[in-house]
This record gives structure tokens, C-alpha cells and sequence, in this order.
């Protein structure tokens, strides 16, 4: 199963690239794709620090993320 | 005109404003934030905001919800504009307006400090001698809940 990554603003900017894919065999937590996708393409600094959001809703760490799911790492915010 | 929205052309006021505007509003209150040059001593030449577009325009409706329910027949609408912004532009034009004068003041300022808590937007300034995206993320502030306070699931 598939699933898509969103990566914003210093995060993106260090994975040179705003998307990343990545393939899974189940369902798996939320701190688990992020471990996975740093193994995939090398440590982002800072991301422990940046807020999850999966298909567009804030997640905790422990929430379950399922085939095409698209999880977002939010950096901390600077609108306004 | 979408009362939640993210536009990446210059922002004109008077039709936030006018998304607002009810029989039943003594006041409108409107909040507009621009970008200011000088931050102590850095000086900005400009600066460039990035957003995830469908989720910033649903925290904003979030924001207008949670208005509502804080400060009933209040009506809010919000443009946060993305991209390259020069000194002075307008990067956020917030209307409220509610029967009574007081609470449209209140709504309106909570409005742009919920902006800047919820709604996935970053701010990259540019100084004249270098450039940082801001936002607290030298890891000096944590989510230990993974989300921010407050925002509902």
C-alpha cells in the first residue's frame, strides 16, 4: 500500500522536494511513517517539532495512517 | 468570493468587507497585517509565504466557526494571500461583524492570533543579509499532544 507525504517550508526545502511517496505492507502509526520516511530520504532536522496532519485533520503521533492516506508535516506556523 | 481564503494575488479589503456585512451588525471590525520592514535591527526586503492550501482554507473556516460559537451572529471572513510580498502589502485582511461593537473588536483579534497558531502558513523573510523561514523552528516550541491546542479532531 501507498502512501503520500507533504513536506512544507524548512522541512521541504531540506528533502529538496515538497512529495514524497512511500511504500507499506499494513497500516501503521503515524511516528512510524515519519521514522520510514526519514529512512528513506535521509534526516530532516526539526521535524519531531512539526505537527501532523492526515488527509487535511490534525492527527496525534499514535493515530493510525492507512493505504492511500496523505500525511503532512506542518513546521510551526508563521501566517499573519 | 470564498469567505475562507487563500489567494495568491494582492488582497482588497473591501470585498473581505463586504462578505461581512448583515442586517443585523451594528459594527464590522477589520484587522489587516502587513509586512513591516524593519524586525530591531533586520531589515526585510521582502518576503514569501507558503501555504497547504486546502487545509489552510478549512483551519479558516475552523476559525470563523469557533468565532461563532464564542461570539454568536458574529460573521467572519478572512484572505491570507501566498507568495512573493513587498514592504507594506497587505498578507492578511480579517472582517468580523457582530450586533455589538465589543464583541466584533474581540473576535476580529482573536481571529489573527488563531492564524497564527492553526492555519498551516509559512512566512520566509528575506533580510538584507540572508534569509530564514520563521516560525519557531529552531525546536524551541513542542506539540507533545502532536497537534496544537484546542483544534478539535
Amino acid at each position: 500500500m501507498m502512501i503520500k507525504i507533504l513536506l512544507f517550508a524548512n522541512l521541504a526545502q531540506q528533502a529538496e522536494t515538497e512529495r514524497v511517496s512511500i511504500e507499506v505492507k499494513s497500516p501503521l502509526s503515524v511516528e512510524e511513517v515519519r521514522n520510514m520516511l526519514q529512512n528513506q530520504i535521509g534526516k530532516l532536522s526539526g521535524i519531531e517539532n512539526a505537527l501532523v496532519a492526515v488527509n487535511e485533520e490534525y492527527v496525534d503521533l499514535t493515530d493510525q495512517v492507512n493505504d492511500g492516506d496523505t500525511v503532512a508535516f506542518i513546521p510551526p506556523v508563521s501566517g499573519g | 468570493m470564498k469567505r475562507f481564503n487563500i489567494t495568491e494575488k494582492s488582497i482588497n479589503n473591501q470585498e473581505v468587507i463586504d462578505q461581512v456585512v448583515h442586517h443585523n451588525a451594528g459594527a464590522i471590525s477589520v484587522f489587516i497585517g502587513t509586512v513591516r520592514e524593519m524586525t530591531g535591527e533586520k531589515q526585510t526586503k521582502f518576503l514569501h509565504y507558503e501555504a497547504y492550501v486546502p487545509m489552510a482554507e478549512k483551519q479558516l473556516e475552523k476559525i470563523g466557526i469557533e468565532i461563532q460559537e464564542k461570539w454568536p451572529n458574529a460573521i467572519t471572513a478572512i484572505t491570507h494571500r501566498i507568495g512573493t510580498l513587498q514592504i507594506s502589502d497587505i498578507a492578511v485582511s480579517i472582517a468580523v461583524s457582530t450586533p455589538h461593537r465589543q464583541d466584533a473588536f474581540e473576535a476580529s483579534r482573536y481571529a489573527i492570533e488563531r492564524i497564527k497558531e492553526i492555519v498551516p502558513i509559512w512566512k520566509k523573510e528575506h533580510y538584507a543579509d540572508g534569509e530564514e523561514w520563521v516560525g519557531n523552528q529552531k525546536g524551541t516550541k513542542t506539540y507533545p499532544a502532536g497537534h496544537p491546542e484546542g483544534v478539535k479532531k
